[in-house]
């Protein structure tokens, strides 16, 4: 497979030294023209890659924040093929922060694999992580997307051991996703230690960069993770500053706006200083 | 174009875990290792003659097992054509066929060292069984209810209050069974170190479609036994509600090569399969998606998003179905009719003055086609109904539709 965005990223930031920052947003959260805005303004405020969720009603790996998040957007009229056009718009503008998109199997298997990969690869999306597709059942997405390009990045979490490492790795390219806790989305905060242990663990079996994520709140616990890990994934974190800075009785979009790039750049000054302490 | 037939319908899943396209293990990687352990455990347990002895036990001793086959004299000359029975399951312990599912997966829980056991429910009766059989072997239960069904299911809340579950009300999405499943697979994913989670239908990730079924179909190896006594010969029809389908595939599932044998799924209908979003009935109005853990017929919109779907019936108000019934429609072996909740409610008042059972709300739906079904056929036709469940809980829901409270 040729080099991708992906790829040339995490080699950015592994040669200045330090992790990247991988921020999540939800597609049309609170709205596509928002959420245009928000995308935009991401890698200005200093976030590597962007995840980009795809709203789905039955998300059984998220918790309440991330679940409200795919609801708005989809009351908002979100669709997979209005994400496709979101990311489309992102692109006359950014040639060079990766998008991954972030869900559930579902909606791309209804769209059509075929059509989708075409789509997507059309769109600029660099590659995806589809939480309910193992590699047992590769044949379904997971091998057309890396026949289009597009890498396919998997989850690793506590309860794959070593035994079953492997098997999880093969097919994997980009960036390997270590969760780091056994749990939903905007969880519990893991327990630093086992991270750095289950970090050098992945990396006795991969090249690729990782990137660690679930429980990562602020820039306190983005630092702690950045001393270990490739790449420092933030979520629901953001997604609630979303959420409460776009209530309706609250201010106006420009403000959603302020909010998202201050708290992505505390997060870029946590993981800054992980580095000088390490 | 008709697909080519099998020789045996009765040898699926693949070792993957499908039925045709349909099936697989559509999970979060985190419950992968802890499927691929149970479908061990399950294939294990399976060969050992201790654990299907200790089920047999179970099942005299505890549940009631055989439920009888009853012969439904007044109904039958009350429709004037086919012979009916009833497969009494609702006599069974806990008042439906729930308890069959839970025993057996309840005893490889044990066999795993696992010591919670978690549960969706929709109308309660499998959330009841699950209560009942962890109360047996000190087991904690956790119980994920939509909080819609908690209200309209009150009594068998009481039920699993009584028995030490502890019930979770589930706030999200429609509030009703799809949504209780997606907050198990959340406790699941979580505590993935202790707990098992019992699913309650024949649908899910593998292996639990193959497992549910193996231990609902009891259910149609009794009623094989029992026919031959009463009538020396197989019937010449199967009739069962759907759901998700696990008291459907436990009758129909010993007599699927049995070409001979007619079988006919009822679908819930809700406000009719033309209103939108108003009807529970996937294969109806489904086509083939990706949810909880399997493929199968989903109501679900032009984007992939999944409908709320509708049912006077809690236990029948799933947008999906167990992926060997997505299969078993698409070959054609079994026909797929549906009901709606006013052909229901009929059905309900029908068995109650006719034949003194207060049906639950689900197998209403069964006969509600067997009304249909039954005039039409000779005489000497035999036709079984799966009685899958008891209406005790249904009788204020019924109560407000019919304006008797």
């Amino acid at each position: 497979m040729t080099q991708t965005r992906i790829d040339h990223r995490f080699a950015k930031t592994r040669a200045e030294g330090r992790a990247a920052l991988v921020t999540f947003i939800m597609a049309g959260d609170p709205d596509f023209a928002t959420s245009l805005q928000i995308l935009k303004t991401l890698p200005k405020a200093g976030a590597d890659v962007i995840e980009l969720g795809m709203p789905f009603t039955d998300p059984m790996a998220d918790g309440p924040s991330i679940q409200a998040a795919g609801l708005r957007a989809l009351k908002s009229g979100m669709t997979l093929k209005k994400t496709l056009a979101l990311v489309a718009e992102f692109r006359r503008e950014d040639q060079a922060t990766p998008i991954v998109l972030m869900g559930y199997y579902n909606p791309i298997y209804v769209y059509g694999v075929d059509q989708f990969l075409i789509d997507a690869k059309a769109s600029g999306i660099d590659g995806l992580i589809i939480v309910d597709l193992p590699p047992e059942e590769d044949s379904e997405l997971c091998e057309p997307a890396l026949k289009a390009g597009l890498n396919f990045i998997r989850l690793a979490t506590p309860t794959t051991d070593d035994k079953r490492l492997p098997k999880v790795l093969t097919n994997t390219s980009g960036f390997v996703y270590y969760v780091s806790i056994t749990g939903i989305t905007g969880a519990a905060t893991p327990d630093y230690s086992k991270v750095a242990d289950a970090v050098a663990r992945l990396k006795r079996h991969t090249q690729l960069p990782i990137a660690v994520g679930f429980g990562v709140k602020n820039a306190q616990s983005a630092a702690a993770i950045a001393v270990h890990a490739d790449g420092v994934v933030v979520g629901t974190a953001l997604v609630d500053v979303i959420a409460a800075a776009s209530k309706p009785d609250q201010a106006q979009q420009g403000d959603v706006i302020t909010h998202v790039s201050n708290f992505v750049g505390q997060l870029v000054s946590g993981i800054q200083q992980a580095r000088s302490k390490a | 174009m008709k697909p080519d037939l099998p020789n045996s319908f009765r040898t699926g899943p693949d070792e993957h875990g499908h039925f045709g396209i349909f099936g697989g293990r559509f999970v979060a990687e985190t419950l992968m290792p802890l499927i691929l352990d149970l479908e061990q455990a399950y294939t294990k347990a399976k060969a050992d003659p201790s654990f299907q002895a200790e089920l047999d036990h179970l099942a005299t001793h505890y549940v009631g097992r055989p439920s009888p086959l009853y012969y439904a004299e007044r109904l039958t000359q009350h429709l004037g054509g086919a012979k009916i029975y009833f497969k009494r399951d609702e006599l069974n312990h806990t008042g439906a066929h729930k308890i069959n599912n839970v025993l057996g997966q309840i005893q490889l829980a044990l066999r795993m060292g696992k010591k919670r056991i978690i549960a969706e429910t929709g109308a309660g009766q499998h959330g009841v069984a699950t209560a009942t059989a962890c109360a047996k072997y000190g087991l904690e239960c956790v119980v994920y209810m939509g909080a819609v069904d908690v209200e309209r299911q009150k009594p068998n809340v009481f039920r699993m209050n009584m028995l030490g579950a502890k019930i979770v009300p589930v706030q999200s999405g429609a509030r009703t069974l799809k949504d209780a499943m997606n907050e198990a697979l959340r406790d699941w994913v979580t505590n993935v170190a202790d707990t098992f989670y019992c699913i309650g239908t024949a649908a899910g990730p593998h292996p639990y479609p193959a497992m549910v079924r193996d231990f609902q179909s009891i259910i149609g190896k009794e009623t094989r036994e029992q026919m031959q006594q009463a009538e020396g010969r197989l019937p010449d029809s199967l009739v069962a509600c759907i759901g998700g389908g696990s008291n459907a595939i436990g009758l129909f599932h010993p007599f699927l090569d049995d070409r001979s044998v007619e079988i006919y799924g009822v679908e819930a209908a809700g406000h009719g399969l033309a209103v939108p979003d108003g009807h529970a009935a996937s294969l109806a109005g489904g086509r083939p998606g990706v949810l909880h853990g399997n493929r199968t017929y989903l109501l679900m919109d032009e984007d992939g998003q999944i409908n709320e779907g509708h049912s006077i019936s809690a236990g029948l108000d799933y947008p999906g179905i167990g992926p060997e019934h997505a299969w078993l429609r698409d070959m054609g072996r079994v026909t797929y009719l549906s009901a709606t909740d006013k052909q229901a409610l009929e059905a309900f008042q029908m068995c109650c003055k006719l034949e003194g059972i207060i049906p639950a709300l689900e197998p209403a739906h069964a006969l509600a086609a067997v009304m249909e079904l039954a005039p039409k056929k000779p005489k000497d036709h035999l036709m079984v109904m799966n009685m899958c469940g008891r209406g005790d809980k249904d009788i204020f829901t019924v109560a407000e539709h019919l304006g008797g409270m």
